[in-house]
């Protein structure tokens, strides 16, 4: 696990009061990589180690450059890594407006004149906050704050950015306001992003990676969809058990008004015109939306039925009565996975074991963000 | 008849004490105040007694003490030495010492609050933006722990204009040198000059009274805004 250009190469191990933490992991140096998992699974302690704010014994390479390593003895201190922290609530500088918030880090960073140096146009433009340059950080809202605490972060021109929960101490109506800034961030830049969460739904809609946690381990680190498709791990067993994929748009039905969307495998279909031939969206359905069928049903309401192969059959912990089936799309079984949840009595009836190919009903697929 | 010489001799002599001794005590009372916030070593509460000794301390106490440092066989007087002299007690420069010690609660009290109020996180913060710990004390720890350091500087100012005891015990009464207010006004009482006694206690009075008004005023004025 050497660290290389493209790669974030991880691994703490430590004891905080009663609580051991050891974890190793990789992540792409692209992209939004998610530390998930239930509060206390030492989530935030891992963004810190990786920020240099706390230190246990470890080892960490960011992109080729080492910053920390015990073997080396060496420990880069917080204020001479390259990295953007947003914290779970913004601690914007109150003495300072937003402007000199924004700029407090820009100032401090090393002037990198190359072409991925991020502009302070483009960061206030593309976080919504150009109106509140002048303004004290008291008279912003949570959400607002939040923002500038992002572009504060991403002037001060890390090469990785730390999200610690930033979404956490906002109330509803914040957050989706907030979310698809950071989509665009997302969609826009190519900084990497370690995002720390214990909300699926934001990790559903923002990661491309996942790393796993539970009790100061990693159980799993992987593609979101990948994860969200293995039996062996606790997210196909949650209630809300669901599948991210990646689709782009091919065709639009004017007539019915309804979008066509490629996802590998098959074709889905979702009511509404939801954008131009060729962008990309990002697509959840959940497992209780989706049902078999051992032949192609003639006479059903619902457009999208895709054939699919079963990778794997499940049972659920403490249910007797209802088991998780994940499939393949494709009659090979090779296209994107989803899951679906259904009663065991239907899964005997049919026999629906690993290797038939079936027809997977999808009763409902949401579009959650606009994609990468 | 009045001698306004005199009289003004006493004042302009207690305003360069506590000018001086003001300076001083932010230059030695800001690191201990930041350190009796920061720091996580267990035996830092006894620091802080220490620091806060003349409190409760009697200033005769704590004047015997600073007398016996100051004199010629103390590390005062060996200080004193090596520029030709004999002892330090005695002098303006004494009661410079002096008056750092006896105020330095009044300063560092307000200054380790403010610290500790805003917590690790703007300073964690700042180090993410990469700035260096000095560098994030003089932009984010100092700005925010402005009224601390502002209730600080007045309180040790008027505490040192105040002092009477410590004064006494190793400055004397020595016209232009160690002479300030309150050794005066207890020298006119005692000589029975009721005029110059009334004339300098009243204006302490004034004094005093503005100070505390200007300084609830101000600290209402800055403590509020982004705090």
């Amino acid at each position: 696990m050497r660290g290389d250009e493209a790669t974030i190469s991880a691994a703490f191990a430590g004891t905080l009061g009663a609580f051991s933490l050891d974890v190793a992991f990789d992540a792409p140096m692209r992209g939004v990589t998610a530390l998930f998992g239930p509060s206390g699974c030492g989530k935030t302690t891992i963004l810190r180690c990786m920020a240099g704010l706390q230190r246990l014994s470890g080892r960490l390479t960011v992109g080729g450059d080492t910053w920390q390593d015990d073997a080396a003895r060496k420990f880069r201190k917080p204020h001479e890594r390259s990295v953007g922290y947003v914290f779970q609530e913004a601690s914007l500088f109150p003495h300072l407006s937003v402007r000199r918030n924004l700029l407090y880090g820009a100032r401090r960073s090393e002037r990198t004149d190359k072409a991925g140096a991020l502009e302070f146009a483009d960061i206030v433009g593309l976080l919504g906050i150009g109106h509140l340059l002048d303004r004290a950080p008291v008279a912003l809202s949570g959400g607002e704050r939040q923002r500038v605490a992002v572009g504060r972060a991403l002037l001060s021109q890390p090469r990785l950015l730390l999200m610690d929960e930033p979404l956490a101490a906002l109330d509803r109506i914040a957050k989706d306001e907030i979310l698809p800034y950071f989509e665009a961030l997302h969609e826009k830049l190519s900084i990497p992003i370690v995002y720390v969460s214990h909300d699926l739904a934001e990790v559903e809609r923002l990661a491309d990676m996942l790393v796993l946690l539970d009790g100061g381990r990693v159980l799993a680190a992987g593609p979101l969809s990948d994860l969200e498709a293995d039996p062996a791990l606790p997210l196909l067993r949650m209630s809300e058990a669901a599948v991210t994929l990646e689709g782009r748009i091919t065709a639009i039905d004017e007539a019915y008004a309804l979008t066509s969307l490629s996802v590998p495998g098959g074709t889905l279909i979702l009511p509404g015109r939801r954008g131009g031939a060729g962008s990309y969206r990002r697509l959840r359905i959940r497992a209780s939306d989706v049902s078999f069928a051992r032949t192609r049903p003639l006479d059903s309401t619902i457009l999208n039925c895709l054939p699919a192969r079963i990778l794997s059959v499940s049972r659920q912990n403490g249910d007797d009565a209802q088991v998780n089936v994940v499939a393949g799309l494709g009659e090979d079984g090779a296209g994107a996975r989803i899951v679906g949840r259904i009663t065991r009595k239907s899964q005997e009836a049919l026999a629906l074991v690993p290797g038939v190919t079936i027809f997977a009903q999808i009763k409902s697929v949401a579009l959650i963000a606009s994609g990468a | 008849m009045l001698d306004f010489d005199e009289l003004w001799s006493p004042i302009r002599l207690t305003l360069e004490l506590a000018a001086i001794s003001t300076v001083a005590l932010l230059f030695v009372g800001t690191p201990i105040a930041w350190w009796l916030a920061r720091s996580k070593a267990r035996w830092k509460e006894a620091v802080a007694t220490v620091v806060a000794l003349p409190l409760v301390l009697p200033p005769t106490v704590m004047g015997f003490y600073l007398l016996i440092a100051l004199g010629p066989n103390g590390p005062g007087g060996w200080l004193a030495g090596l520029f030709g002299g004999r002892s330090l007690a005695f002098t303006f420069e004494s009661l410079v010492i002096g008056s750092v010690f006896y105020s330095m609660p009044f300063v560092v009290q307000p200054i380790r609050n403010a610290f500790e109020a805003f917590g690790d996180r703007p300073l964690e913060v700042a180090a993410t933006l990469r700035a260096s710990p000095w560098d994030a004390f003089w932009s984010v720890a100092v700005p925010l722990a402005r009224p601390g350091f502002l209730t600080g500087a007045v309180l040790g100012f008027a505490h040192t204009v105040g002092e009477f005891g410590v004064v006494l015990m190793i400055g004397g009464n020595i016209p232009g040198e160690t002479k300030v207010l309150s050794v005066a006004i207890y020298d006119y009482v005692e000589t029975l000059q009721w005029t110059q006694a009334h004339i300098l206690a009243g204006g302490m009075l004034v004094f005093s009274f503005a100070v505390i008004l200007s300084m609830m005023l101000i600290e209402k004025r800055i403590g509020r805004p982004g705090l």
